[in-house]
């Protein structure tokens, strides 16, 4: 913990108060500059659509109106069906879920191989696996959906899952390598000597300290699952589209009349499991990040 | 409903599904999610499912479509290709060479397609002299939409020719008034441009420049006036043109910020959402000049095994290009009908205009595809003049080195 | 039984590792030989040699999108990562609010770019946003118009990139901090050193991996950023504020031009190539002594 606090004595108190407001003042201004965006959404989503078209975007609504949250939930249309964004809603959970679980347990797995069970060429082969990390999405598009067409799983959940396993576990190894990295090897060799074996060392002595950093992964693949478009919207077909292809739909009209307050209320409904992961879990992915996945 | 009567009808479609031969089965990709589009095209489901069919929605929405052939091309790859697809233009043609397309020749031959639809507008349906597409509506791009209290005020009459229209817009920004609502997205920058063109160059102009893509005429004279022209209008923007939707700029046109737009009739759908009446809160007319630029969206089908979704497409190609359809979804959309026969009596003035102007324009031989909506060429040469006339208008480039950079940019892009 | 005991951490990383070797090596050995065809609508495999390269070079919008790339590059990932460790120092200085004011400057990395951007549009918008509120405010000859400007758009996604990535950043350096030795800081202290000559010269070169987590998390944002230019200026004005994704996207999906896109995605794959590579033989050397 840096404790900077105990100020020398050099400085007067008149100074160290004008100081603390002058954070406080800073902290603040960044603290708008960041809640800006939400705000005009929030704002935005509550209005009615006359008071959109007549009225300033930066201002709060006249009157309140939830109708916007409603239609965005269970009545904009989305293409010939108007029963927004609650079907897709579960195709994103049931796509996100196992896709956040098989690549988090795929990176723990690899993660401690790399940081605890060297073996020649192993850090070679780490290098090639993060080098995926870096790949730009759109190139893979094409030879992909061949692929999902071969293995037979184009246009389904598992297709889409599969698609965000392979090129999530190039982070999750990552994360997984830098936290095992930082556990004394002596912790492995003694308990080899004990005579435990490669899972046994992992689940009784690994795993039970792995709590932060699977939290920090989880919500950075959370995050990057739930959010994705480019995949969702390439590899799904009627019917498992994901909640991001819906809000597109919903925002994304060409030559239609645009519902602002529709869309900003449907973008907030979409993002709110990503909102909650980081409030609710916020505090321990600092203190995931803290515990050493990123020492590197 | 009780336990016993949901048994009894389940029972007994269940029986009529197995009587029938084929159960049409449709999974159809299309981009139009908003509130009019989708219920524009929630009629012809409800006729396709009147008709027996199971209607399969796979909408996928922006960027004018761009994200629906992302979609589109990874279906194919993955040999999960959709019924039927919301295609238009040369593209139609450009998937039919990848072999990829049914032929619909059959249901065409039936409904006598051949006889009811303009010889140009059949012509981008046809591959190779089979049928391959079926068109739904013709947007005429080349509309100027105008607030008539503003034009009455200051006694200016809808533009025939391009002098016209710049007096106008002069006398209109001494008055304080934005003369021309634009929004600066490439495409609406394209839209204006190919209108400038057709009506300073005239068809015979435009199709050579921008169908043909005839150097000669890409590096004239007329074409450097094409690019003044453009000039011009860029002062006649408003300082916060960039990136704006083309609904707010017919927005600023409705409550009177600016006075002309130049857009597609899509832009009318705008205004009669808003409750405003062709002729007497705003007024529709051509461009200056000759000619009809049109926006044609069709359905392609594509090759798909099974006798369901074989039997789905033809019923699918029969109901699109069928009167009912045909009315109810142009009414519902801002476009007209693409067959000359059906009845107008529900369509505004301007709609009525626009059919007049087709039928005219088709005799004259200047019935011409649009460029900035994808009719007129390839995708990677529409964007390659995209490119420069988006880089032109905003920026200070000359005349000159416009319609050099469209010709290296055009050579580049075949 | 032997065998298997010795080579289950091999078995193990093997799924993996097999499939990075198909889905990205394979993929990318893919569309280098893509990038040598006349691929249009769908992929062909027949080689013409390197004229999509040619097309490339001589494309103006591909010169705007790789300076683009440079400018934004820079900027975004220097912007971002000075803002994220003033921010982390800040909220260190034992703040009451801490966990509040945390949440507000991660939250935007929950958000996806789809409508955030809309929201960005607007506010950048003179006539909408920032500009007119101010002017509303009384100062008639503020201006802000970036956004409608072709020299200065590119900066407008800079603002709303730092905007979207500087909190996850600020949470890498405040775990930094929390993490160094604190009897260093308390000795330094005791010898009269001053605050923030504690924080230049002992604790922020000692976060120097920290730095280096953040810049590949960073330079990866910045070269795959798409949702951000598309949603905030869609490439515009004109094609000012374009990005080699944007263009490769532009080339593969809007305008049927596969060899095209596959070209400039082999030239963008060469620029993370240099990036990279260095930062994985440093990070893979230096440890493990």
């Amino acid at each position: 913990m840096t404790d900077t606090s105990y100020a020398p004595p050099t400085q007067s108190r008149g100074l160290k108060i004008a100081l603390r407001w002058g954070l406080y003042l800073m902290l603040g201004v960044f603290a708008v500059w960041y809640l800006l965006p939400l705000f005009v959404m929030l704002t935005t989503s509550l209005k009615s659509l006359e008071e959109i078209r007549t009225g300033s975007l930066i201002a709060l609504p006249r009157e309140v109106t939830f109708d916007a949250w409603r239609t965005a939930w269970s009545g904009a249309c989305t293409g010939i069906q108007c029963e927004g964004l609650q079907p897709y809603f579960w195709n994103s959970v049931m796509l996100a879920v196992p896709a956040v679980m098989i690549s988090t347990v795929l990176g723990a797995m690899n993660g401690y191989v790399v940081a605890q069970w060297q073996f020649r060429g192993a850090n070679i082969i780490f290098a090639l696996m993060l080098f995926g990390c870096f790949i730009p999405f759109q190139v893979v598009l094409l030879p992909m959906a061949r692929t999902l067409g071969i293995l037979n799983i184009a246009g389904s959940i598992p297709g889409l899952i599969f698609v965000h396993v392979v090129y999530g576990i190039g982070f999750t190894t990552l994360f997984f390598r830098n936290y095992y990295v930082t556990i004394p090897a002596e912790l492995t060799k003694a308990a080899k000597i004990d005579g435990a074996g490669f899972f046994r060392i992992f689940w009784s002595i690994f795993l039970p300290l792995s709590l932060p950093i699977i939290v920090v992964t989880v919500i950075w693949q959370f995050t990057q699952i739930w959010n994705d478009f480019l995949f969702g919207v390439s590899f799904s077909q009627a019917g498992t589209q994901p909640i991001t292809v819906a809000l597109n739909n919903i925002v994304n009209s060409t030559t239609g009349v645009k519902a602002y307050n529709v869309d900003m209320a449907a973008a907030i409904i979409a993002a709110l499991p990503t909102l909650l992961v980081y409030v609710v879990a916020g505090k321990y992915f600092i203190r995931g990040l803290t515990a050493g996945s990123v020492k590197g | 409903m009780n336990m016993k009567t949901i048994l009894a009808t389940s029972v007994a479609s269940f029986c009529m599904a197995g009587a029938a031969l084929a159960e049409p089965q449709a999974e159809v990709l299309h981009w139009w999610t908003s509130g009019g589009e989708a219920r524009a095209v929630a009629v012809l489901q409800q006729e396709f499912a009147s008709r027996g069919g199971e209607w399969t929605d796979m909408p996928v929405a922006g960027g004018g479509g761009d994200a629906a052939m992302t979609a589109l091309r990874a279906r194919v790859l993955s040999g999960n290709a959709p019924t039927a697809v919301q295609l238009k233009g040369p593209a139609i043609q450009e998937w039919y060479a990848e072999g990829v397309l049914a032929d619909i020749s059959d249901v065409a031959e039936a409904e006598g397609w051949a006889d009811i639809l303009p010889a140009s507008i059949a012509g981008h349906m046809q591959c190779e002299g089979t049928w391959c597409a079926a068109p739904v509506n013709v947007h005429r791009v080349d509309w100027v939409w105008a607030n008539k209290a503003i034009l009455d005020e200051h006694g200016i009459a809808m533009p025939t020719t391009w002098d016209e229209f710049n007096a106008a817009a002069d006398k209109l920004q001494a008055a304080g008034i934005t003369p021309l609502a634009h929004g600066g997205q490439a495409w609406q920058d394209a839209t204006v441009f190919e209108t400038v063109v057709l009506g300073l160059g005239g068809p015979d102009f435009f199709r050579s420049a921008l169908i043909d893509l005839d150097m000669d005429a890409l590096t004239s004279d007329t074409m450097k006036a094409a690019f003044d022209q453009m000039r011009t209008m860029r002062g006649y923007v408003d300082a916060n043109f960039s990136g704006r939707d083309w609904n707010l700029a017919t927005a600023m046109v409705m409550n009177g910020e600016a006075a002309f737009q130049i857009m597609g009739d899509w832009a009318k759908g705008e205004f009669l959402a808003a409750g405003q009446v062709p002729g007497e809160d705003f007024l529709c007319g051509s461009t200056p000049g000759d000619g009809y630029l049109y926006n044609v969206d069709s359905f392609a089908m594509f090759e798909v095994d099974g006798e369901d979704a074989q039997a789905g497409q033809a019923l699918l190609a029969e109901l699109i290009v069928g009167q009912n359809f045909q009315k109810v979804f142009n009414l519902n959309k801002g476009s007209i009908p693409v067959r000359s026969d059906v009845s107008l009596d529900e369509f505004d003035s301007c709609a009525v205009t626009s059919s007049n102007d087709m039928a005219a324009t088709s005799e004259a031989g200047s019935l011409l595809p649009s460029y900035a909506h994808g009719m007129a060429l390839r995708g990677a040469q529409a964007g390659a003049i995209t490119d420069v006339v988006t880089a032109h208008f905003n920026s200070d480039m000359s005349s000159d080195d416009a319609v050099q950079m469209l010709a290296d940019a055009v050579a580049n892009s075949m | 039984m032997q065998w298997l005991e010795r080579h289950v951490p091999k078995l193990v990383l093997a799924p993996s590792f097999i499939a990075a070797l198909l889905f990205v090596y394979g993929f990318i050995g893919w569309t280098a030989w893509v990038s040598f065809t006349r691929s249009r609508l769908l992929p062909n495999y027949d080689l013409v040699g390197t004229i999509q390269y040619e097309r490339l070079f001589a494309s103006p919008r591909w010169e705007v999108a790789l300076n683009n790339l440079f400018v934004f590059g820079v900027l975004f990932i220097g912007v971002a990562m000075l803002l994220g460790l003033l921010l982390a120092i800040f909220l260190d200085q034992k703040i009451r609010t801490e966990g509040v004011l945390r949440t507000i400057y991660l939250y935007p990395m929950a958000l996806s770019l789809i409508v955030t951007g809309t929201a960005w549009k607007w506010m950048l918008n003179p006539g909408l946003g920032l500009e007119s509120m101010v002017r509303g405010w009384g100062f008639e000859t503020f201006s802000f118009t970036w956004i409608t400007d072709p020299d200065m758009a590119i900066y407008t996604v800079v603002i709303a990139g730092v905007w979207q990535a500087s909190g996850f950043v600020m949470a890498l350096f405040l775990a930094g901090l929390r993490s160094v030795d604190g009897e260093i800081i308390k000795a330094a202290q005791v010898d009269g050193i001053p605050t923030h000559r504690i924080y230049t010269a002992i604790i922020i070169p000692s976060m120097a991996p920290i730095f280096l987590s953040a810049f590949i998390v960073l330079s990866h944002l910045a070269i795959k950023s798409f949702d951000l230019v598309i949603a905030l200026t869609g490439g515009g004005p004109g094609y000012a504020t374009d990005l080699p994704a944007t263009y490769m996207y532009a080339m593969a999906f809007s305008r049927g031009d596969i060899g095209q896109a596959a070209s400039s995605a082999m030239i963008m794959m060469m620029i993370v190539f240099a990036i990279v590579v260095p930062y994985l033989y440093s990070e893979l050397r230096a440890k493990h002594d």
